[in-house]
């Protein structure tokens, strides 16, 4: 009892070990995060060449490729959102209140439009509805040779968009259905209420403020996708902030760095005020909902099942099957024959220095941010559920920041933060694989971080507690106690990360450099100089890898705590 | 804390209390949830800390814990100040047990991983842990169900794991939130008279919160009343039932009823008072002034004339053998008092009725704080 007379103030000494915590994290989210995007906005809040106030913003603001590029984002995203919303949340109800003999698999090509990268999904769609189309020509579908593909106009990109998204709102919906305690059900069916009514009358409004805030995600990925207007946006001559942040810096160098910071600037706008509304909605619209046996569906639905592989055939298999085919033909334009299929282009890529090294990059820099992120993601969750001080809610908010707005935007921070030396060090990491790594550290913690910090906020703040009754320390209580409810969803984080990490382009698209290339830039590169062969060779490496990353996963689920993958249930 | 109350050097004649707590206060967003509340229990008490829902008692509860930081005031364990002004222990380092209201059993434990958990950062051997779990499983009656995992318990077995955790540590300080809250009547009864043998098996200081008052008073050595973060009279379940020191605390115990009336007198223990110019002396110390008279159904009898007052039938209902009576009372100002009578009686009925026993306390008169903060011996 002497440690009595040897304590804080009054109110002071509870939580040394937390408000440690608090800032390391708040020192890794200042390095890689708050730094990178304030030197952005200083950039683009900069006086002009003539030294008016704002200068740089007036003039990009005034300029009418700013505008049209502007519209061209608004318009393909808002159309996108239509159908990720449309899409997501018809195949959430479907799979979570039938019951399906094929669920998992189903669960699985439903994601696949997320898990499979963007760029390779774009080629895969223009191969599908090309000229060329493997699949559509000996159908007659194709359109006709010498015309441009349907695609490569603003429509296309919202639709290839508006279905890479949807699992977005897929996964949000069907979180909150399986939330969805069964004696809400249960209670109103033996009211009477036929199975329709149930669906609009009481599910629906228990989870629409989650599918909302799924829309509003997937709006904010629009917003910033990169990939689909790069590959469909670019030959169509329809210009999204994005892609023009992209060419300009590409063909004037550092010296736009005004310029598309504010071109960041403004996405970076429009996609907080998604954020904003997303918070809204959650806060003011969720109802919170009673602790209760889930609902397990019962009702056979073969139809239902019917339409679902109906569905998935057209949005996630037959896009790749068209992929794969060009894949195996020598050239493009060689309509596709059994006889003329060759494994070459594999072997050609295969044989390619810098493709086995972007291979190997990639992974590396996917498998490590995977992991770091994972230990800064879990005492970070202990604290936004037991010491939610000014300090954690603000950096809580802060770390979502590099997600929210448009991978570009993080990649111009990048650039502007570390093209210079870093202070005391003297080296500068661009134009090294470090540049690469602070990004996909910046920008992908809040994939393990949502899952985690809402598995903690589940969780009863008494069990942590009981902890420290028994006289437990911080660590032991992180560890012990607080770990094992975390876990299955920092893992599945993780997996996410890697999924989208290894493919990932935005970020890469501006910060590789010879010798540091990711899997991502090697298909854009590729697609560009016109190899279009090679591109889809590449890009179906890419995603068997993926796929092979996601069967380890299904197989290491038995050992696993349950529910840590989204596509098993 | 053994050991604790000896370096504090109590005197022989006057145990030094195993918990005091003097003006301990604690707001949320300005709202004060605990105001000023002091009392102080002795070495084996059980004590109810019993008020309606956001009166404060939980807060109070978790200050005793550690859980929640006092904004001003002491807490003593035997005599050493746990939290006060430049003194704030953590939990980690109360030494005390405490039973959750959701009971908090970690649901990745085994009951015996729940139970050894806590020896274990105590840095007990393997084998003194394993008597120790054994002893406590046998204590609350689980023997043979170290395996199950808390999901398949029941809520009274999970209710007893929580227990045996807290008993384990051997804590001279067990806390109880509202422990009987998600349990049936029926559990609730039984688990009642465990905590009471538990309680006198292990030697311990209880202190419990609940908002049922017959749980207290079946349970309890002390009953704390508390209400809008007050402390309103701190004593033993009879003391509390006869003599409440309190407005709020006569009404509240035992459905007391409380009448306006006039002290005349005052000595001795016993009040003369005026009730509705019937001049009648009861027990009490209230002073010369306004006063209450404090009453309960069994203070009141029905008589067949020349009663102290006359009541107008409202309802009956039947209960425990007999008729539950409302009446609402002539020429003073209350809306019903009730007594039990033999027999039906016609709505509307004058019945004329008797007082045999009642309290008189001041009116208008804020909780008493000598009798509140004043030392209770068991």
């Amino acid at each position: 009892m002497a440690l009595a007379t040897t304590g804080g103030g009054l109110g002071g000494s509870l939580g040394g070990g937390e408000r440690v915590l608090a800032g390391l994290t708040a020192a890794y989210v200042l390095f890689t995060t708050f730094w990178p995007l304030a030197e952005l906005f200083s950039a683009a809040l900069a006086p002009g060449e003539d030294g008016t106030v704002l200068g740089v913003m007036r003039e990009t603001l005034a300029s009418r490729a700013t505008g049209r590029a502007l519209w061209g984002s608004l318009a393909t995203s808002g159309l996108s959102v239509l159908i990720s919303a449309g899409l997501g949340i018809a195949l959430a109800f479907a799979v979570s209140l039938f019951r399906l003999r094929s669920r998992a698999i189903l669960t699985f090509l439903i994601l696949m439009p997320l898990i499979v990268p963007s760029q390779t999904m774009a080629l895969a769609w223009i191969e599908l509805f090309g000229a060329g189309s493997p699949l559509l020509a000996p159908l007659g579908l194709a359109p006709a040779a010498g015309t441009t593909n349907p695609l490569y106009s603003a429509g296309g990109i919202a639709l290839v968009m508006g279905v890479e998204h949807m699992p977005l709102v897929f996964i949000a919906t069907r979180a909150a259905l399986r939330t969805l305690p069964a004696d809400l059900i249960e209670a109103a069916r033996i009211l009477g209420i036929p199975p329709h009514r149930i669906g609009a009358g009481i599910i629906l409004p228990v989870i629409l403020p989650s599918a909302v805030a799924g829309g509003l995600l997937a709006f904010t990925a629009a917003i910033g996708n990169f990939g689909v207007p790069a590959l469909l946006g670019i030959p169509g001559r329809v210009s999204v902030l994005t892609t023009l942040i992209y060419q300009r810096l590409n063909g004037f160098g550092p010296a736009a760095a005004g310029q598309v910071a504010v071109l960041a600037m403004l996405m970076t706008a429009i996609a907080a005020g998604a954020l904003i509304l997303r918070g809204l909605v959650l806060a003011r619209l969720a109802v919170p909902l009673p602790a209760g046996r889930p609902f397990e569906p019962t009702r056979r639905a073969p139809l239902v099942e019917t339409v679902l592989w109906l569905v998935v055939l057209a949005i996630s298999i037959a896009p790749l099957v068209a992929l794969v085919m060009t894949a195996l033909l020598p050239a493009i334009g060689v309509p596709f024959g059994l006889e003329r299929v060759s494994l070459d282009p594999f072997s050609r890529v295969l044989a390619n220095d810098a493709v086995r090294r972007a291979f190997a990059n990639s992974l590396f820099l996917a498998v490590g941010c995977a992991l770091v992120s994972v230990i800064v993601a879990v005492p970070f969750a202990y604290l936004t559920r037991h010491h939610r001080t000014l300090l954690v809610r603000a950096i809580d908010v802060a770390v979502e920041a590099p997600w929210v707005v448009p991978g570009t935007v993080v990649a111009l921070g990048m650039i502007l933060a570390f093209l210079p030396p870093l202070p005391l060090v003297g080296i500068s990491l661009y134009g090294t694989m470090a540049i690469l790594m602070v990004a996909y550290l910046a920008r992908f913690l809040p994939l393990v971080l949502r899952p985690v910090t809402a598995a903690a906020a589940a969780i009863d703040p008494a069990l942590d507690e009981a902890g420290r009754i028994v006289g437990a320390g911080l660590l032991r209580r992180l560890g012990v106690l607080f770990l094992p409810g975390v876990l299955p969803a920092a893992v599945a984080g993780a997996i996410l990360v890697v999924m989208t990490a290894v493919n990932e382009l935005t970020l890469s698209a501006l910060l590789w450099s010879s010798g540091h290339e990711t899997i991502g830039v090697m298909v854009f590169a590729l697609q560009y100089e016109g190899s279009s062969t090679a591109a889809a060779a590449v890009a179906v490496l890419s995603a068997a890898m993926v796929f092979a990353i996601c069967a380890l996963a299904t197989l290491l689920a038995r050992w696993l705590p349950q529910g840590m993958l989204p596509w098993r249930d | 804390m053994p050991g604790g109350r000896w370096l504090a050097g109590p005197r022989k004649d006057e145990p030094v209390p195993r918990l005091t707590a003097s003006r301990l206060t604690k707001s949320f967003d300005g709202a004060t949830a605990v105001d000023a509340v002091s009392f102080s229990i002795p070495d084996g008490a059980f004590l109810a800390l019993l008020g309606p829902s956001g009166c404060g008692k939980t807060t109070l509860l978790r200050m005793i814990a550690g859980l929640e930081v006092p904004d001003a005031g002491t807490l003593a364990f035997d005599g050493t100040i746990v939290a006060g002004p430049g003194v704030l222990l953590p939990p980690e380092a109360r030494r005390l047990g405490m039973v959750f209201q959701s009971y908090a059993l970690w649901p990745n434990m085994s009951v015996r991983g729940n139970i050894e958990f806590g020896l274990k950062v105590q840095k007990l051997s393997a084998e003194a842990r394993r008597r120790r779990i054994a002893e406590v499983l046998e204590v609350v009656g689980l023997t043979g169900l170290e395996a199950r995992r808390p999901h398949e318990l029941s809520g009274g077995q999970r209710q007893r794991v929580a227990l045996a955790r807290s008993l384990a540590m051997r804590p001279g300080l067990i806390l109880l939130d509202e422990p009987l809250a998600n349990l049936d009547a029926h559990l609730r009864e039984t688990m009642l008279a465990e905590f009471r043998r538990i309680h006198s098996a292990s030697g311990a200081t209880f202190v419990f919160v609940t908002h049922d008052q017959e749980e207290a008073m079946a349970v309890a050595t002390h009953v704390a009343v508390m209400s809008r973060g007050r402390l309103e009279q701190v004593g033993t379940p009879e003391e509390l039932y006869r003599r409440p020191a309190s407005e709020m605390v006569a009404r509240f115990i035992g459905r007391g009823r409380t009448l306006a009336v006039e002290v005349l007198a005052s000595g001795e223990g016993r009040c003369r008072i005026n009730l509705a110019g019937t001049v009648l002396a009861f027990e009490g110390s209230a002073p010369v002034g306004p006063g209450w008279l404090c009453l309960h159904a069994s203070d009141l009898a029905a008589r067949g004339e020349g009663g102290h007052l006359r009541g107008r039938v409202l309802n009956q209902i039947f209960q425990h053998g007999a008729f539950m009576t409302q009446l609402v009372p002539i020429g003073i100002d209350v809306e019903t008092i009730s007594l039990a009578l033999p027999e039906r009686v016609a709505p509307g009925a004058l019945v004329e009725i008797a007082l045999r026993g009642g309290w008189v306390i001041a009116r208008d008169a804020a909780p008493s704080a000598g009798l509140a903060a004043r030392y209770l011996h068991a």
